[in-house]
């Protein structure tokens, strides 16, 4: 059984075809990184991937069960997360909720339990201190103590950014999607987003597939690297081999390199 | 020192002995209230309590999960049709047939929810408005309804207990207004209410992270018309007659607006202006009777804003109320009376 295969996919938007023919594997516990030009359709990847979009062509296996007619929802259920390259929180709540908010399926408490929530003993009391407990592990995790109760909104960019991974692990994922966790980020907030990132592989056992644009980041901590433009597969392998591939060093660092070229 | 923390106290009602003190003193001047003030206040109470629970039941839909509505009026109607019939067809006891019609209510939120999963803003603003205006329309020509009659309702008795005076009814609803409150309060507090408010904020986001929408999403119209179907089964008993003409588009208008000027997403807010737009809306009329000015302004309305000549004074001062109420605090009342705590917390230093 592969942990997470793509076969064949396909999409298209109008005349665009957004991904061509996209095959791949990713084996359990390992950084997958997916890297590309801008709009080579690395987020579309993503978003076939949660059931925002339905492919037209290919299969989507997660643990020998196929994804690409599911509804986000159902896909989350079983076990896969992400964070998004445009900061998707909710905005009005506070940090502590929005994590919560993680925890949604693994919370019991329905409508009836929920209005009936008359002190701690009562059901929905309970629940919420269970998991108001777990969420606190992943803001110890994260070193989030200091925005704990403020409204997300008012955070500062790089804080929001990792809010968002702690939502996201606060659905307690086996694969992880980061759609650029270091977009915009300065360089001590992109160190620490790098360590957590190596510990939530480490630690906790999470397979994650990764988009970046900061190369430097993605041949670090990546253990595969899928290469894609224009919505087709250009190379993938270990990232020594990525890096020298020469259609790779075409698209990231142009044609016509040669010094001197210039008139 | 106690490291150890209660994660309750993240959700706890009483968060401080201050909270827990006005509570016990809102509900001794509720228990009060009519020992204190003459009748005519104690049906205004009563009236103020039904908008309270419809603001509440309505700011769940709109101001928490973001879709909006203008047929409430239209469950409004349910819940009142619903309760007589089924306590003067059918013989059913008022505490039976109150929650019953409100489920009958519910049912038509959450198939009203239904096209909401597709549409949004001005076209959801339009489907839930043609709901309101069918509902009045087929309950004013059906004849089991009473038509354009109305129906009058029956005695009521719970149990032992006649209540046939508002005084004695002033009771029943507040603890069922006193309740509903809360248990929004909770709804909100909890996974459920995240939900809602995760779809308002960000619904894509809210799916990937295992929200059913379809189900959050009509659960909330549900919901919502549950609490205005209450509420509309109460209001036939507080005015003891209902017809069509009690269930128009004016009246949704009348309740999104208290929803709005009280604050969206907020049930504090909900209360507050669901309280000052009823109590407007019965004690604006008064004006004319100031000495002097009222009868200035009257003229003045009947030779300038009025078409017909009858003075309209009372309406142009409500419109005007809350023009400048959300001119100046868009977040409703419930801004301010964020804006007075702040002002007021590190009082007096």
């Amino acid at each position: 059984m592969t942990f997470f295969e793509i076969r064949h996919l396909s999409i298209s938007f109008g005349g665009l075809r957004a991904l061509n023919d996209i095959c791949f594997e990713v084996q359990k516990g390992e950084i997958f990184a997916i890297i590309g030009p801008n709009g080579a359709g690395k987020t579309t990847l993503f978003n076939c991937i949660n059931g925002i979009y339905r492919p037209e062509e290919g299969e989507i296996l997660f643990k020998d069960q196929q994804l690409e007619r599911k509804r986000p929802d159902k896909v989350a259920r079983l076990g896969i997360a992400r964070t998004f390259q445009n900061i998707e929180l909710f905005r009005h709540m506070n940090t502590m909720e929005n994590i919560m908010l993680g925890r949604h399926n693994h919370l019991k408490t329905g409508l009836f339990h929920g209005a009936f929530m008359w002190g701690k003993r009562s059901f929905a009391g309970k629940e919420e201190t269970k998991h108001r407990r777990r969420v606190e592990e992943i803001i110890d995790f994260l070193d989030l103590h200091a925005v704990r109760n403020q409204i997300v909104a008012a955070l500062p960019y790089g804080v929001q950014k990792v809010v968002e991974l702690a939502r996201a692990l606060a659905t307690e994922p086996e694969l992880l999607l980061l759609d650029e966790p270091c977009a915009g980020m300065n360089s001590e907030e992109k160190q620490d987003m790098i360590f957590w990132i190596k510990d939530i592989q480490d630690l906790l056992g999470i397979t994650i597939l990764l988009i970046e644009h900061d190369m430097n980041m993605v041949m670090d901590i990546s253990d595969r690297i899928l290469v894609i433009n224009f919505g087709r597969t250009v190379t993938q392998g270990s990232p020594d081999m990525v890096q020298k591939h020469p259609e790779v060093i075409r698209a990231y660092l142009g044609e016509d390199m040669e010094v001197g070229s210039h008139p | 020192m106690n490291m150890k923390r209660v994660y309750y106290e993240d959700v706890r009602f009483f968060t401080s002995g201050v909270v827990f003190f006005w509570f016990v003193a809102l509900l001794l001047f509720l228990a009060a209230f009519p020992f204190l003030f003459k009748n005519y206040y104690v049906y205004v109470a009563n009236y103020i309590a039904i908008n309270v629970i419809v603001a509440i039941g309505l700011n769940i839909l709109v101001g928490y999960t973001g879709q909006i509505s203008l047929g409430h009026a239209g469950f409004f109607a349910i819940g009142a049709y619903g309760t007589l019939v089924l306590m003067t067809k059918a013989h059913l006891p008022f505490l039976v047939a109150l929650p019953l019609s409100a489920l009958v209510a519910a049912l038509f939120g959450f198939l009203l929810g239904l096209p909401a999963l597709r549409l949004e803003g001005p076209y959801l603003a339009i489907a839930t408005l043609g709901f309101g205006m069918t509902v009045t329309q087929v309950i004013g020509r059906v004849g089991f309804f009473g038509g354009r009659q109305g129906l009058h309702a029956p005695e009521l008795s719970i149990g032992p207990w006649n209540l046939s005076t508002d005084r004695d009814f002033y009771y029943l609803l507040i603890t069922i207004t006193i309740l509903l409150t809360l248990a929004a309060r909770n709804i909100i507090k909890t996974r459920v209410g995240r939900s809602f408010i995760a779809i308002r904020d960000a619904d894509i986001a809210a799916e990937t992270m295992g929200v059913n929408l379809v189900f959050y999403k009509t659960l909330s119209f549900a919901l919502s018309a549950f609490y205005t179907g209450v509420a509309g089964g109460l209001y036939a008993f507080v005015l003891r007659y209902i017809e069509p003409e009690i269930f128009t588009l004016l009246r949704s208008i009348m309740f999104l607006s208290m929803v709005v000027v009280g604050g969206l997403g907020s049930i504090m807010g909900s209360v507050a202006g669901a309280c000052l737009l009823s109590w407007m809306d019965l004690q604006l009329r008064n004006i004319l009777n100031i000495p002097y000015l009222g009868e200035w302004l009257k003229t003045l309305s009947q030779s300038f804003f009025s078409i017909t000549g009858v003075s309209n004074i009372q309406f142009i001062l409500y419109g005007l109320i809350m023009i400048l109420i959300m001119l100046f605090e868009p977040l409703g009342i419930f801004g301010i009376w964020i804006r007075t705590k702040k002002y007021w917390k590190m009082w007096p230093f």
